[in-house]
């Protein structure tokens, strides 16, 4: 036996003082005016470290007491009937989340032919000639302006190769070149990296779509097969349009909302 | 010398008839071969000496005979020695249209729709919803017609009792009601005992007992319940499984069969709810278990002529014949389907050992269900397909590819000749079993399809999801 347990088995032999209880009780309603006292005592250094371990010590008193308040009130939650049933054999499962289906294809495809969406961000800033492209000197002796360099972000297709630096009029410069974009859904709340397809619409004119310009406002494609959306008709819809909401040449990444 | 035997077209070949169990129909005989299923169909009715003429299809090593013996032999290279093994296998006598169109969308749930079942004679339905509510719908108008409050949270599973009288359902909070399908009423009080939801119902057959009296339930909280509805109370409890019991079967023979989480099949005698077998096999939570008479045990004494019956006993009667016909003289197979991406299937009261293991399926089978004349095992996956399996042999069949989302559910028409299953995609699609193919396709849900049912009387379909309509399609 440990030397040291003398005392709890003397409290096992003989008990405890008869009034022990009584003293403890009084010990502990007086502990409150003692620290408070010790509170207002204390100075610089001491105050803080008693300052610190007091709001420790609350911090943690408030965690347990919430603690069990959930356990008292964990019955009442589970009878509440919730919204999103599922049949028996899918309440096991982990569900993710996911869009709902859309049912708006042909309202998409009608909008399409109109050329008109409405979308998030209906007016942009117009973006200059003179801010879009850098003059590219050329030439012996760097006389010639003919070549243009873009200073925006773009969208180059998989299968491009440049043109020889004769005929090359726009550079789109490879650092600038994008791939994927945060897609936002704004029905789900929660952002998915995809790739784009194609640039589909720049606000700035019709020559920006075309070379792929990305800018605030654009609209572009994304790739939108791993949400797994389907049509009415059961087909996987892959690709979806999505409207840039930043400046991609000032931030480094792509974020847009997706058009539902 | 062979090939002018072949050629000359008028030589005979040695065959033997047998019947789906290997059983031996006569000895066997030379047969011409420019014999067809046509001339076979004649001999086997003769052999059988069936007063009626019946239909049947002919398989050669699980193949569909469709054309003329010799040209078969032909084409895959048999050789005209040995004797050629024909398994003939009973048509149904009716043919069920395919449905499709859809002739109704109702509306009337006011959240998913998560269970649908049509009454044994195929002339009531009724759906359980996440709006807490039973909804009995009105076939001939087609429109809603009793809304059954009394759950107090979602309505996971419906059953019909197999005479048509009474209607069982369970919810979420684990309480089960039964109500009169005529009123719309509850008959008695909610039926507690389970902590947790309810996963499955089953009734009695009506063969063993009529009227119908007594139902097995299910439950997440790992026990099975039986209970009797004119006691209004619980009868026996059977605890065991050590997990969430996912699916529960009573068995022509008076044996109830419980799936669990807990990778076994149970099987438990129903006087005093003893153990019989356990099966064990599975890796992985057992999802769904499907008998090979399951279908005449659902549609009690109901065929397809639209017989109605006038007493019990007639309908015990009638619901035997039927039992003891659809059965033959093998004992009943079981099929269980898990999330271990296999089935196996058993022979529960011949030994404990599963008699195949059916393999092929790249993610977990959600629901099993054998083809109304036993011939044929389907599975629904979340692979995206459906399979189709021997029913006697478990021997693999054919893939059916089309869905683009995991497959929730699947219903086979009366006359086993097509399947329907319903999936994620929104989309329901219609299977035929002798071209293997896709039959049809039936879009039209705005959302994911939970629950399929064909009515045993093969006119309807109804179909319910997520989108809140319940859909009725007709051929």
């Amino acid at each position: 036996m440990p030397q040291g347990d003398y005392i709890e088995q003397h409290w096992k032999r003989y008990g405890r003082r008869l009034d022990h209880f009584e003293r403890k009780r009084k010990k502990d309603a007086r502990e409150v005016h003692k620290r408070s006292q010790y509170a207002q005592k204390a100075l610089g250094i001491k105050g803080k470290i008693f300052a610190k371990k007091r709001y420790a010590e609350k911090a943690q008193m408030k965690k347990t007491l919430k603690m069990h308040e959930e356990s008292i009130s964990r019955r009442k939650v589970d009878d509440e009937v919730h919204d999103g049933a599922v049949p028996a054999y899918l309440l096991d499962r982990e569900q993710t989340t996911r869009a709902k289906v859309l049912s708006n294809t042909i309202k998409q495809k009608r909008k399409e032919k109109a050329g008109k969406w409405e979308v998030p961000l209906p007016k942009v800033r117009p973006v200059a000639e003179d801010e879009m492209f850098r003059v590219i000197r050329s030439g012996k002796r760097k006389t010639k302006q003919w070549k243009r360099m873009v200073t925006k972000v773009t969208f180059v297709g998989p299968g491009f190769t440049r043109k020889p630096p004769k005929y090359e009029r726009f550079i789109r410069p490879t650092g600038l070149r994008f791939t994927k974009a945060h897609v936002t859904h704004p029905e789900l709340k929660c952002t998915f990296n995809l790739e784009i397809i194609g640039v589909k619409k720049n606000p700035n004119g019709p020559m920006y779509s075309s070379l792929g310009v990305i800018t605030k406002g654009t609209i572009i494609e994304v790739n939108v097969s791993e949400l797994g959306l389907v049509t009415p008709a059961g087909k996987v819809v892959w690709g979806k349009y999505a409207q840039v909401t930043n400046n991609p040449e000032n931030d480094g990444c792509i974020n847009a909302v997706l058009l539902v | 010398m062979e090939d002018e035997r072949e050629i000359s077209g008028d030589k005979n070949v040695m065959c033997q008839l047998t019947d789906p169990e290997g059983i031996p129909l006569g000895a066997a005989m030379y047969l011409p071969q420019n014999a067809g299923p046509r001339e076979l169909q004649r001999i086997v009715n003769q052999l059988l000496n069936n007063e009626e003429k019946l239909p049947y299809s002919f398989y050669i090593s699980d193949q569909e005979l469709v054309v003329q013996l010799g040209t078969y032999l032909q084409k895959n290279k048999v050789s005209v020695e040995k004797v050629v093994e024909i398994v003939y296998q009973p048509q149904a006598v009716f043919r069920i249209h395919p449905v499709n169109r859809c002739s109704a969308t109702i509306s009337g749930h006011t959240e998913a729709v998560l269970s649908v079942a049509f009454s044994p004679d195929g002339h009531q339905l009724a759906s359980g919803s996440g709006d807490t509510t039973v909804r009995l719908w009105d076939l001939n108008t087609q429109t809603p017609m009793y809304t059954c409050t009394g759950h107090k949270n979602w309505v996971l599973c419906i059953a019909w009792s197999p005479d048509g009288k009474h209607l069982v359902s369970g919810s979420k909070a684990g309480e089960i009601l039964c109500w009169d399908p005529w009123t719309g009423k509850p008959s008695g009080n909610p039926l507690t005992g389970h902590k947790k939801w309810i996963t499955g119902l089953s009734w009695e057959p009506v063969h063993l007992q009529a009227p119908s009296r007594r139902f097995v339930s299910s439950s997440k909280d790992g026990d099975a319940r039986v209970w009797d509805i004119s006691l209004k109370k619980c009868v026996l409890c059977l605890s065991g499984h050590t997990l969430a019991v996912t699916c529960v079967k009573w068995g022509g023979d008076g044996m109830i069969y419980t799936g669990s989480q807990d990778c076994t099949i149970k099987v438990w005698e129903t006087k005093q709810g003893k153990l019989i077998r356990e099966l064990k096999g599975h890796g992985h939570w057992v999802n769904s278990l499907a008998l090979s008479t399951e279908y005449v045990l659902r549609t009690g004494a109901f065929d397809h002529t639209g017989k109605s019956y006038s007493s019990p006993e007639e309908m015990k009667e009638t619901a035997l014949a039927r039992y003891n016909k659809m059965k033959g003289s093998a004992p009943e197979r079981l099929v269980s389907g898990s999330d271990d991406f296999t089935m196996f299937l058993w022979e529960p009261a011949v030994s404990k050992q599963p008699k195949t293991r059916l393999t092929g399926h790249q993610q977990l089978v959600n629901h099993v269900y054998f083809s109304p004349d036993g011939q044929w095992i389907a599975s629904a996956s979340f692979d995206k397909s459906v399979k189709l399996w021997n029913g006697v042999t478990g021997k693999f069949v054919a893939v059916f590819r089309g869905h683009v989302g995991p497959v929730y559910q699947i219903s086979w028409s009366a006359d086993s000749r097509l399947l329907l299953s319903g999936s994620k995609d929104s989309t329901l699609k219609i299977w035929d079993i002798r071209t293997q193919k896709l039959k049809q396709d039936l879009p039209g849900h705005a959302d994911e399809v939970f629950a399929v049912d064909w009515s045993p009387d093969g006119e309807k379909v109804a179909s319910g999801g997520r989108d809140r309509v319940l859909k009725l399609w007709m051929g």
